[in-house]
């Protein structure tokens, strides 16, 4: 059986990558207007807002993949999941970072709790971070594959229905001044723009991983071959498909 | 169902004659209620914070049973044995889950007068009936996430550590609900009743998670 080759388009998604991400930059710091309130800081939220909407819907799709490998059994919609979820995660690091960073200039806190998407947003990550120390306790990959798809299933559906709950905990909720529906257009247009960008570079690291993780496979396995089974080492214990 | 009843027979049984888990989460409970009263330096709590302390001491003495409801079929081969038995999996998934919803409600009737007693100041009579409904909801929550998680932690290295993280945070929602649902309960003279919304979350989230539990339950038992 043949591995699908992620490296397909690959370069071409790159460059899109750059040029979007490079127009999203050019028109935060030269076409958006400052914020009145806010001033300059105001602009992390450019950065700040499509990673953590990316991460999210990141996580969606590693729970999507997870369907799709318990329904068929195959492993290669387990090695999809895994780098989604992978991905998302890094991309969460960097949206609670940039979060925080754009709390302590504009509320003059580190972490806010009266912010509900906030408070959510760390919740999930909190439950997805546990998926590769769950993995990695797994030792038989079969099961490990199976295991961690019915988990990013279950954390896919906790999503909305936490968003839902610590929402409705708040006894006041901040006024809703960044919902897509207040924003001037011109910030509308940046906003997408750099929305955009990231979703594209998500995309990109994602098929990129899945390449460099298949070829890496078909590498082993054609030394294999040639070489016969000794002559390969054997992995190291790993929570990543294999 | 009748499956489910006999392993559930089992599973009361077992539990009659050896007494492991269900003391132990009592005993677990009424040691938190004297560590919160010296931590928190209070001869009684009221409202809000009452209410985190009982959901708190709660949700780990659940941790407690939800680390122990897979434990028996792993370690003498019950998993096997019901393999290969011609029955539906599910019934697994549902006596589990009934068994921890009763260990739930055996913790709640002792550790609830021991609060009342010892932290409460005996304030409890009026909002007794709308704390229950409470709690039954929540229980059934936590009786379905836990059959879940202990069925996936089971099988790992490091079961006694990946049962809580993976459950801690799934169990979020409901100790949201229950713990702001109780606040004005436990105020001595406020509601009786909790606010519907949080009775609404609680309902949701079960439903939510029973259907997905019954969904994948089948996939964790595969071998």
């Amino acid at each position: 059986m043949l591995a699908p080759i992620y490296s397909r388009g690959l370069r071409g998604l790159a460059l899109a990558t750059v040029a979007t991400i490079g127009v999203a930059l050019g028109l935060v710091f030269f076409y958006a207007p400052l914020d009145a309130d806010q001033g300059f800081v105001q602009k992390i939220f450019y950065i700040h807002v499509p990673l953590a909407i990316v991460s999210l819907g990141g996580y969606i799709l590693g729970a999507l993949f997870a369907i799709g490998h318990l329904r068929t059994g195959d492993r290669k919609w387990d090695m999809r999941s895994y780098v989604a979820i992978h991905m998302a995660l890094i991309f969460s690091v960097g949206g609670l970072i940039t979060g925080s960073i754009w709390a302590k200039a504009s509320w003059g806190h580190w972490w806010v709790w009266d912010e509900p998407t906030l408070v959510s947003y760390l919740i999930v990550v909190l439950l997805f971070a546990t998926y590769q120390p769950l993995r990695f306790s797994i030792e038989d990959p079969e099961r490990q594959a199976r295991y961690a798809s019915v988990f990013a299933v279950v954390a896919g559906a906790f999503v909305p229905l936490n968003f839902i709950a610590v929402r409705l905990a708040q006894a006041y909720v901040h006024p809703r001044v960044l919902a897509a529906g207040h924003l001037p257009p011109s910030m509308g247009l940046t906003f997408a723009v750099s929305l955009i960008g990231i979703a594209l570079l998500y995309v990109t690291l994602w098929k990129l991983e899945l390449a460099a993780k298949s070829s890496r496979m078909q590498v082993r396995r054609l030394r294999r071959e040639v070489l016969g089974d000794t002559a390969v080492r054997p992995l190291g214990r790993s929570a990543a498909p294999s | 169902m009748r499956t489910a009843l006999t392993i559930l027979r089992k599973d009361l049984r077992l539990e009659l004659r050896t007494f492991e888990t269900l003391p132990a989460m009592v005993l677990l409970s009424l040691a938190s209620f004297v560590i919160f009263h010296f931590a928190l330096a209070r001869a009684t709590v009221d409202g809000q914070l009452a209410a985190g302390v009982l959901t708190v001491t709660l949700l780990f003495a659940a941790l407690l049973g939800v680390n122990r409801l897979f434990v028996a079929e792993r370690e003498q081969g019950g998993f096997d044995a019901f393999l290969l038995a011609p029955v539906d999996r599910t019934s697994l998934l549902i006596a589990k889950a009934t068994a921890l919803f009763l260990f739930l409600i055996v913790l709640e009737v002792i550790a609830l007068p021991a609060f009342d007693l010892l932290l409460l100041g005996s304030s409890l009579g009026r909002s007794l009936g709308g704390l229950v409904v409470l709690l039954l909801l929540a229980d059934l929550g936590i009786a379905v996430i836990g059959t879940l998680v202990s069925a996936i932690a089971v099988q790992t290295r490091a079961r006694d550590l990946i049962g809580p993280i993976i459950g801690l945070p799934l169990l979020i929602p409901a100790l949201i609900a229950t713990a702001r649902g109780s606040g004005p309960l436990l105020l001595g003279h406020g509601a009786t009743f909790p606010q519907g919304k949080w009775l609404l979350v609680l309902a949701l989230y079960d439903s939510v998670f029973a259907l997905l539990a019954y969904a994948v339950f089948d996939y964790l038992l595969e071998d």
